[in-house]
């Protein structure tokens, strides 16, 4: 049973083969029973999920068809969601109860979601390992000795280890996709502006775009459906024709023009992955798609440009946790810089003061240019290589993360740990759409192919992904413990 | 580049993170390496060109002035720290 | 020695849009603390800022009015700092991009000589809210209504020379923010508040003093007086051999001094970049030719107005323009009374005498436009003398009516009856033989005294005119 995917759930409720209540149960009796390996969620919402999948009966009964209606999701922790501890992975956020929701739980709910709980996250999105979590790490389903890749981790594992059918995840330099690629999951991040920001808990404003995590394209597309769309809460939000993200997926591959850029094929990528990317191009040649060999000159600027561009937002967008109106606050401030200071120190942990840090230093008097400046000039020649790119190929074409899965505690230096996103932080900064779907397996671990494609080409990234789904079946493979 | 200690409060105290100079050596380190990586970014071939603050090359919209939020003061407050007759507490600020 | 004072103005204006500048609650004042502050106000986590349409719009008309370049794409920062006023840690502001560039406005010197002020910018922000000391033990409370008021930065050259030339300035601009209806200039309220940065120099020295920023200057009166006791303080400073810190300082009205602001710190570091919440705000010729549009007729050219349509003199027309509503109250009683001279001495006479006794604003006030005019009209058609009027206005002022009611109630229509004059005049000229006799042996002066009596005979009811006309003629007769 826990083997269906989303979509097929959509079908078989609007059928009224099985009702959202009783497939509510199952996925509360799977976390319950199996989340204690994994630590995927932090909150779980069993009575108020419960309540919503009976008022998706009622209105299934009354022959309703919203995208989502009686599907259990979960949300990840990063999402405000009102009378729910919103903690983003946190202790500064643990006494946090949401007064409103976030426009995407807003949209999830509308289109008659039922939202199973909070899944776990790096603190404040900033890891790419789920060890940095407040509530501990989230181990890995297919070997629980490794992470499970960040900052979505908590949603990849849970959807991996089919605790849920679909999670939302959020991506500000590879936190749904490299997640995704270790949980042997399908992610997507839209292009920037896409999904509403508001309520989503700001890491990097300019980066930051939230996306669906499920078993295939098609489950993602049925999600994005329901995620995506303007929002005048949102000035970044774009101003777009509604669009079906699930239109392009039997599109045939024939005369496709698929690039794939020779830097996310050189040194530092492991050679069995490289074996595994191989093996999936040479699926959609198969399938009629056309390979061509392009640049992205600058790519090897994306890490060192995030590492200034992300943290320096974020110090600024982390300011607001003061301990004053909300979440954290020492005991018995001596005065006010105590009150800062102390709620501050105690309520972030490690890798959340180091990025502060970051940012702080990069935006400071005297330094600006040097860094921040420079960092946005290198983000546009980064985002201008894509722009080349697109001009001969429809879509790119590489590996999600240089490596698989690596165990808990491996990477213990700060640099080594961003490395691994190296892939896929490039689409951030230019804010282009991109997606991770299994490829393949090394030594029982999945690995992840990453597409990426140009602004606003959702549908046709989700219709290369469900055509290549068609041919192969590692999106469906579960991992032993959780089969 | 090496980020000494002392750097390392000067910032902590502008970024409002209280931190022991143990902590401080420790994040140092961690620094260092970090802005070390960072120098990648030296020699990246950027004359004339524009920063990019944003992915999209888009304009703000604008709001219709009106108002549109309604009083929602103790559910705010439901959540808040300290808070009387309203307000929010602090320790006293003297000015 | 001889001292040059320089001093650059910067002025906080609140816009009176009826939504905050990114959020949708209500701006209004006095409002029960934090009933005003939605998550957005409160930096609530992930909530985001939307422009008012309605702040860019005032920006844009505060623009045009002072002659300024208005910038195509100007661009929100954030100014990083830790306040507990301040809900998210940065406050969004502009920075290397204001909506407002290089603008001037011209004030009207002691001599009436007329000095160009250089607008340097003028730029958009938000309000923070405030902190309560009183009420609590060893603690501060925080109101967030005010926090995400529309505030527009308007920051002057250094170019004023004196505290009355920065009082002219700051008075120029309080008046033209009014007339074009985007502040309430309300100073008790903080709709309206200046910053001065003053230092002093050697007369014929180019390069400037080191300077100190006063703020809390909420009234006219305060920057004079802030300003002036600095310049002292300065003076004292460089003459006892000392120098002047670059610092801020805050004015006491109550002791009337300035004060050094130690808790302001480490040097600020505001760590300014681009609000990544917030896109490029692009103003183009369309939209600025439709506040061009909007704009209202400005001071200055509704003081030449005056002077050409109403034949005022250049002070007169001064002073009814200096505020918007004064202006229009002026023309409202100048058109219903069909007598602009008459109706520009009584609104600067009369009626701002009564407003100032009686300490009311011009919206307050109880004779409005249309009962002085009444009023003047009755002077004009000869009902009522000048004099009897302003008996007429008092009774007015207290609420007994309109002109006609309190003419007809007190019985104080002028007597224009050439026979009853007469027989008056016959009266008193019966009555006083002997002022008779010197009169008509050359004693002119005596023609006062045979005014005052029909005057007196009459309670001052005869039209002094028809009097003056008709003793001549019986006198000389």
């Amino acid at each position: 049973m826990s083997q269906e995917t989303l979509s097929g759930w959509v079908r078989k409720l609007q059928a009224r083969e099985i009702s959202s209540r009783e497939l509510t149960r199952l996925y509360l009796d799977r976390i319950e029973r199996l989340d204690p390996q994994l630590n995927s969620f932090i909150t779980v919402t069993a009575e108020s999920a419960l309540a919503q999948a009976e008022a998706a009966d009622a209105r299934l009964a009354n022959g309703e068809q919203t995208p989502l209606l009686g599907v259990p999701v979960a949300q990840k922790d990063i999402f405000c969601t009102e009378g729910v501890r919103t903690s983003c992975g946190s202790r500064m956020l643990d006494p946090f109860v949401s007064p409103y929701n976030a426009t995407v739980v807003e949209r999830m709910n509308a289109a008659g979601a039922v939202m199973l709980g909070k899944t776990n996250m790096d603190e404040f999105a900033m890891g790419s390992s789920n060890e940095t979590s407040f509530y501990g790490p989230v181990r890995n389903p297919w070997d629980t000795e490794r992470v499970p890749g960040g900052s979505s981790g908590g949603s990849a594992a849970a959807v991996g280890a089919r605790l849920v059918p679909g999670a939302t995840g959020t991506d500000t330099g590879g936190s749904i996709r490299q997640p995704a690629a270790f949980c042997g999951i399908t992610g997507l991040k839209p292009t920037y502006g896409r999904v509403s920001r508001y309520g989503m808990i700001a890491f990097a404003s300019s980066l930051d775009q939230g996306g669906p995590m499920a078993v295939t394209a098609e489950d993602c597309g049925l999600m994005l459906n329901a995620m995506a769309g303007f929002d005048e809460r949102d000035s970044t939000s774009v101003e777009r024709p509604a669009e079906d993200f699930t239109a392009g997926l039997n599109q045939d591959l024939t005369g496709l023009r698929i690039g794939l850029p020779k830097e996310f094929f050189g040194e530092g990528l492991d050679e069995k992955v490289r074996g595994v990317i191989d093996a999936a191009v040479e699926v959609l040649k198969g399938r009629g798609a056309e390979i061509r060999e392009v640049s992205l000159p600058n790519s090897h600027l994306s890490v060192p440009a995030y590492y200034v561009v992300a943290p320096a937002e974020c110090s600024s967008n982390l300011a607001r946790f003061d301990g004053v109106r909300y979440g954290h606050r020492c005991d018995n401030p001596e005065d006010l810089m105590d009150l800062y200071t102390r709620s501050r120190g105690e309520g972030f942990g490690d890798e959340v003061k180091r990025r502060i840090m970051v940012g702080t230093y990069v935006l400071s008097a005297g330094y600006y240019d040097a860094y921040y400046l420079k960092a946005q000039k290198v983000r546009r020649i980064i985002a201008d290589d894509f722009r080349n790119a697109f001009e001969d190929v429809d879509v790119l074409l590489g590996p999600t993360t240089p490596e698989l899965p690596f165990a808990l505690g491996a990477k213990a230096d700060p640099v080594s740990m961003y490395l691994s996103d190296i892939y896929t932080i490039a689409a951030n900064l230019a804010g282009l759409p991109a997606m991770s779907l299994p490829a393949g397996e090394i030594d029982g671990l999945p690995v992840g192919l990453q597409l990426i494609g140009n602004y606003f080409d959702e549908a046709r990234l989700l219709g290369v992904a469900h055509q290549y789904q068609q041919e192969t079946d590692w999106h469906t493979r579960v991992p032993a413990a959780f089969a | 580049m090496s980020v000494e200690a002392s750097e390392v409060q000067r910032i902590a105290h502008l970024a409002r993170l209280a931190m022991s100079d143990e902590q401080a050596r420790e994040f140092a380190g961690g620094l260092s390496d970090i802005f070390a990586f960072v120098e990648q970014l030296d020699g990246a071939p950027i004359d004339g060109v524009e920063p990019m603050a944003h992915p999209l090359d888009a304009e703000q919209r604008l709001r219709p002035d009106a108002v549109t939020e309604t009083d929602n003061r103790e559910g705010f407050q439901a959540i808040a720290p300290a808070v009387e007759g309203g307000l929010y507490l602090v320790p006293r600020v003297i000015e | 020695m001889e001292w040059e004072t320089v001093i650059g103005l910067e002025i906080h204006a609140q816009l009176n849009t009826v939504s905050k500048i990114f959020s949708g609650a209500p701006t209004a004042y006095g409002a029960e603390p934090n009933r005003q502050a939605c998550a957005v106000d409160l930096g609530m986590p992930g909530v985001l800022p939307v422009l008012n349409q309605g702040a860019v719009e005032k920006a844009v008309m505060l623009g045009l009015a002072i002659d300024a370049e208005i910038t195509p794409r100007s661009v929100f920062a954030r100014k990083n700092y830790f306040y507990p006023d301040l809900p998210k840690g940065y406050q969004i502001s502009q920075y290397e991009l204001p909506i407002v560039a290089r603008g001037h406005l011209d004030i009207e010197l002691e001599d009436g000589t007329i000095k160009r002020i250089g607008v340097t910018r003028a730029h958009l922000e938000e309000d923070a809210g405030k902190s309560l000391h009183e009420g609590f033990e060893s603690m501060t409370g925080i109101d967030l209504n005010r926090a995400g008021t529309p505030l527009i930065e308007i920051v002057s050259e250094p170019e004023l020379r004196s505290a009355k030339e920065a009082v002219a300035y700051m008075k120029k601009l309080h008046s033209l923010v009014r007339y074009l209806d985007i502040c309430d200039g309300n100073m008790q309220e903080g709709s309206f508040r200046c910053d001065a940065n003053v230092s002093i120099r050697p007369k014929g020295q180019t390069e400037f003093g080191t300077r100190a920023e006063l703020k809390n200057l909420n009234s006219f009166r305060f920057v004079e007086r802030a300003i002036n006791h600095e310049i002292e303080r300065q003076i004292d400073v460089i003459e006892g051999g000392g120098s002047v810190v670059q610092e801020t300082r805050l004015y006491d009205p109550d002791r009337d001094e300035t004060r050094s602001m130690r808790t302001k710190e480490e040097a600020n570091d505001y760590r300014y970049f681009p609000d990544p919440d917030l896109l490029p705000v692009v103003v183009d010729t369309a939209f600025v030719n439709q506040m061009r549009e909007k704009l209202p007729e400005l001071p200055d050219a509704k003081r030449a107005r005056f002077v050409e349509q109403y034949g005022l003199s250049d002070y007169d027309a001064g002073v009814l323009t200096a505020a918007r509503e004064m202006g229009d109250f002026y023309e409202a009683v100048a058109a219903g009374c069909g007598a602009p001279k008459l109706a520009a001495n009584w609104v600067m006479g009369e009626f701002s005498a009564a407003m100032n006794r009686s300490e009311v604003e011009l919206a307050d006030a109880p004779v409005n436009a249309e009962g002085l005019a009444g009023l003047l009209a009755r002077i004009q058609d000869e009902t009522i003398s000048g004099k009897i009027a302003k008996e007429v206005f008092e009774a007015m002022w207290n609420g007994e009516g309109d002109a006609d009611a309190v003419i007809e109630a007190k019985g104080l229509k002028q007597i224009t009856d050439t026979g009853a004059i007469d027989a008056i005049i016959d009266e008193v000229m019966a009555n006083n033989p002997q002022q008779l006799e010197q009169y008509r042996g050359g004693k002119d002066k005596l023609f006062g005294f045979f005014v005052g009596q029909v005057m007196k005979a009459t309670q001052g009811k005869a039209n002094p005119a028809q009097v003056n006309e008709r003793l001549k003629a019986k006198l000389d007769g």
